[in-house]
């Protein structure tokens, strides 16, 4: 069985994010795997160990994104690709997701491809179910429990109303919620693996294809109107005081 | 020159820094207030290969290098100062010590089992009346054919009450002309009939570590248990010393550190006469001088680290790192309480913790003192570190690393 | 931009989530500056009188399609229904709403149609006949622009961003059925069945949520049973505090939050995080309870409306985003709390 995961490098979640005239900028916060791609990279070691599979790790990025990569070899995946083309800058999420898309059909007879639930830089949340759409698979969103009976998987997928269990025949796209469980650590034996990692880079003309026309452009990125909020302290002789001044204050809000 | 780590050490770094933050950071304070050890943190720095970090796969451990331990325990103690204490035991004191001095099949018995944290190690030197003046210890091991017999007390013994193994000095030969001549090293399994042992509570600090004592009464064990030969414990021990200190200086830069983040975002955060306290140059001084205990215990204890991995005798710098290190994280354990005030003296902060936790430091393996006597005696040309029969092998990826 | 409006009409066993309706309201307002007819769709068992819902705030049509096929949301058939009903209808503009299915049909349906997607928009404008979206980015911390420059422009709103429009009960239709794209054998999974998650969580949709951080554990005066370990004991304190936080959510009548931490620590599920690997809410009125504010946290609730804080320590960051705040002890403060408001609101 081969299983491929995608992930993306973002900065650390907890990076002062700040926009510079028109540019985002985070200062010397490190660049980390995408929090949400962990669990995805833990979804397919879960899968791995049950079937014996080979994990091949993905992300479309600059050279500095074999660090995630790397991160994720450590975790356990088997081995990484870099997909990087200066041509893919300014891509769309559905550029990004045809590049993927190719490149899991250039690694070749793939049963499982493994996203996070969105990226935490551009919260998009679209690329798996783009990248299955191009694939041609189905595409199984928000996976709580992932088992494989025979040649089917039996997914359990969160969404607003609760879970759905669904079956799906492979190949298929699986994006991973967080309740699959948290992701392992590196282990040290994957640590000195990863480390060594020789990690092949693919560009576009490796994909054989050109660069995908983004339909969707970003002219501006600002930092949000600043909450212009004065607190107030409560303060009482005691709790219940205390209690019975704030409820006073938050029904006269009318938020009730 | 280079001062970069490799990407090995950064990744190594970061996942124990994840343990420790995610794991622990959590419950210590309770566990501080409680006196007791959460019965989880041995186990899960076994299952994690935290217990064998720098040590050869083929003994056991994750194969990394001298650099790892030490950022391992900075990342440890940046949490709290008795995770660290754990590897300067396990790792530093006793494992070490066994992979330096004990022969290929007290390698297999002991160290592997150890490496792989399936069996807890600690270090019995210090007695009720033989702390810094070693050649004091009153331990005994009488020979009987092929056992010793050995009986007598150890204290302040960290991990003591958690351990399966304990390197143990005592004295061989009484008659000895030089007092430290007539001492030897054992492994005692503590599971032996006339092993006692307990917990001592009410200490300042460390106090959701494990310190205890041990007592062997007519204690019997194979003379396989001998580590090294007669005659060379104090040798052992110091050697033992020398891992043991470089530990408790790595973790003390990271108990520095965890000083300096925790003044920073209280001085970022707290407002006094309409702004926050950062921008008041006693604070800044204060901050300032964090900074430079920061880095430059981190220099000596890298260094040392380095030297180890080369396989240079390090006792003068891993001193010197030790006493450096220790010294300036209760400085700046002392000075973080004084930036968070009030708040600082109550344990709502972390802060107080730092400064209990500090104190103890600057007293074992090795007083302050102690280290102010070896740097002069180095200085002056008084000591020198004559080679040993066994040296602490120079880290080799290659042989580290292979099955 | 040109062309007409699909509005998809998400639906769960012919209850159609409240936020569906708000997608109408951004519908109304490009139509008005574009031109173009609104279509509203709803797709699955019982979806007719949902769709026939969508009447009353104002469409051309609403379609449906109730094929057994459809019964269960499956992404496949329903994105190549809706893609085609797209083509058919000369959709220029797509528009979801930011739920699970919402996002993931409207991001298939970019693929099948060469189109824009641009998901979770919080505010949109027109300026010079294109439609300029804005999203939050980093959970919040930004605001990027969006801009789509080919035909259709596929959106989706952001739950609560945009009002839900004044209904108008005389406005009748009857919808019209349209028939399934996919025939069952070439659907290529199966929905065998559900679960419920504990306790019926809606976060996003709640007008009030009172959160729990890590400091809900921190009351040593509770002795937990004896036969516990420590991480035991100290989710059990935690249970004991997000006891209290659930009451008061109870007599709010609003949802349980949580912070990372307290996730994390196993407190309390995760369907309850508030954050960045959480849900973003922005209820009217937002309660932190022991919680510090992480810049994770905050990027998950600082748009709440009315934001009050109680916490022991007077330093911690919430206190900035806080119209009031207590400094205290959240095990003193909450039970004469929720008490004083069972009083005020008759409960």
């Amino acid at each position: 069985m081969n299983i491929v995961v995608c992930v993306k490098q973002v900065p650390d979640s907890a990076a002062k994010v700040v926009a510079e005239g028109g540019r985002v900028t985070w200062g010397d916060a490190p660049l980390v795997l995408n929090p949400w791609d962990e669990f995805a990279v833990e979804a397919a070691l879960i899968l791995q160990e049950a079937t014996d599979a080979n994990v091949t790790v993905i992300s479309v990025g600059g050279e500095s994104t074999k660090e995630a990569l790397k991160t994720a070899l450590a975790m356990g995946c088997g081995q990484a690709i870099l997909i990087s083309d200066p041509a893919l800058e300014g891509a769309d999420s559905r550029a990004i997701a045809q590049v993927l898309s190719a490149a899991i059909q250039k690694i070749g007879d793939v049963d499982v491809a493994f996203f996070g639930k969105q990226a935490i830089d551009g919260d998009m949340g679209v690329t798996a179910a783009q990248t299955g759409r191009f694939l041609g698979w189905p595409v199984l969103s928000l996976a709580s429990t992932i088992k494989l009976e025979g040649d089917k998987l039996v997914i359990e997928r969160s969404i607003e109303e609760g879970r759905q269990i669904v079956e799906s025949k492979l190949p298929a796209v699986i994006s991973v919620s967080k309740d699959i469980g948290e992701p392992r650590y590196p282990s040290f034996m994957g640590i000195r693996k990863a480390s060594r990692a020789n990690i092949p880079v693919w560009s576009l003309a490796d994909l054989g294809i050109h660069a995908p026309t983004p339909l969707v452009r970003w002219p501006d990125v600002v930092n949000p109107p600043a909450r212009e909020v004065k607190t107030e302290i409560i303060t009482g002789d005691s709790p219940q005081q205390i209690a019975e001044q704030l409820a006073d204050k938050i029904m006269e809000e009318k938020v009730l | 020159m280079d001062f970069t780590l490799t990407e090995e050490q950064r990744m190594a770094q970061q996942m124990v820094r994840e343990f420790a933050q995610k794991e622990v950071a959590t419950i210590i304070k309770q566990q501080d207030r409680e006196q007791q050890m959460a019965s989880f943190i041995l186990s899960r720095m076994g299952e994690l290969g935290i217990l064998g970090i720098c040590l050869p796969v083929r003994y056991g451990g994750q194969g990394m290098d001298y650099i790892a331990l030490g950022l391992a325990c900075e990342e440890l103690e940046a949490v709290d100062s008795t995770l660290r204490v754990v590897l300067s035991v396990h790792i530093g004191l006793n494992s070490l010590g066994l992979f330096q001095w004990a022969n290929e099949e007290q390698k297999r018995r002991f160290l592997t089992p150890q490496a792989r944290g399936e069996k807890i190690a600690c270090f019995g030197l210090t007695e009720p009346g033989a702390g810094s003046d070693v050649a004091a210890i009153r331990s005994s091991a009488r020979r009987h054919g092929d056992e010793y017999v050995l009986n007598g007390e150890k204290m302040w013994i960290s991990l003591a009450t958690k351990a399966d193994h304990c390197l143990w000095v005592a004295r061989t030969d009484p008659e000895a002309a030089d007092p430290h001549d007539g001492l030897s090293a054992f492994i005692v399994e503590l599971d032996r009939p006339g092993v006692r042992r307990g917990d001592l509570h009410g200490k300042l600090g460390m106090r959701a570590g494990s310190t205890g004592w041990i007592a062997l009464q007519d204690v019997r064990i194979p003379v396989e248990n001998r580590i090294g030969m007669e005659g060379e414990g104090f040798k052992i021990a110091m050697s033992c010393l020398d891992n043991g200190r470089y530990t408790v200086a790595a973790g003390a830069t990271g108990l520095i550190r965890a000083c300096l983040e925790a003044s920073v975002r209280y001085a970022n955060e707290r407002q006094a006469f309409g702004r926050p306290i950062g921008r008041f140059q006693l604070i800044q001084q204060k901050i300032a001088y964090m900074v430079q205990s920061y880095d430059a215990a981190r220099l000596l204890y890298l260094r040392a680290g380095w030297m180890k991995n080369q396989g240079i005798r390090n006792t003068r710098e891993t001193s010197l790192a030790k006493w450096f290190a220790t010294e300036a994280s209760f400085q700046a354990a002392s000075e973080a309480v004084q930036i968070h005030g009030a708040y600082g003296y109550s344990d709502e902060y972390d802060v107080e913790r730092y400064l209990r936790n500090s104190k103890g430091a600057v007293i074992y393996e090795g007083t302050s003192e102690i280290h102010q006597l070896m740097q002069a005696a180095y200085a002056l040309g008084y000591r020198q570190d004559a080679p040993l029969r066994c040296e602490l092998p120079a880290y080799d990826p290659q042989v580290w690393q292979s099955e | 931009m040109s062309g007409n409006f699909l509005v998809y009409i998400d639906q769960f066993k012919g209850q159609a989530l409240p936020t569906s309706w708000e997608v109408l309201s951004a519908a109304h307002y490009l139509a008005e500056k574009l031109g173009g007819s609104i279509y509203a769709l709803a797709l699955g068992e019982a979806s007719q009188a949902v769709a026939e819902m969508a009447y009353q705030y104002g469409v051309e049509q609403a379609l449906y399609c109730d094929d057994p096929s459809l019964a269960d949301y499956r992404p496949e058939p329903y994105t190549a229904l809706v893609s085609k009903i797209a083509q058919e209808k000369g959709v220029g503009v797509l528009l979801f709403p930011t739920t699970s299915r919402g996002r993931e049909v409207a991001a298939m349906c970019a693929v099948d149609l060469q189109g824009g997607v641009m998901p979770d928009v919080t505010e949109l404008e027109v300026v010079d006949g294109k439609i300029i979206a804005t999203r939050p980015v980093y959970a919040g911390k930004l605001l990027a622009k969006a801009v789509c420059d080919v035909e259709p422009a596929i959106i989706t709103t952001r739950v609560r961003a945009f009002k839900k429009p004044q209904g108008d009960a005389s406005r009748a239709g009857v919808a019209q059925r349209v028939d399934a794209v996919m025939a069952e054998g070439d659907i290529r999974t199966k929905v065998t069945g559900y679960a419920q998650a504990g306790g019926g969580v809606s976060l996003t949709d709640a007008n009030v949520i009172v959160s729990g951080g890590r400091g809900v554990s921190n009351n040593p005066n509770l002795t937990p049973p004896a036969d516990m370990d420590e991480k035991q004991a100290e989710i059990w304190r935690a249970q004991q505090g997000f006891k209290l936080v659930g009451e008061l959510a109870a007599v709010l009548g609003g949802a349980v939050g949580a912070s990372r931490a307290a996730v994390d620590a196993g407190y309390i599920p995760y369907a309850h995080q508030v954050g960045q690997t959480g849900k973003v809410v922005s209820p009217d009125l937002y309660i932190a309870c022991g919680i510090s504010g992480a810049i994770q946290h905050q990027a998950g609730m600082r748009s709440s409306k009315i934001i009050v804080a109680i916490n022991k320590d007077p330093d911690a960051p919430i206190f900035k985003l806080a119209r009031y705040g207590v400094v205290g002890d959240l095990y003193a403060i909450l039970p004469p709390l929720t008490e004083a408001f069972r009083k005020r609101l008759g409960k």
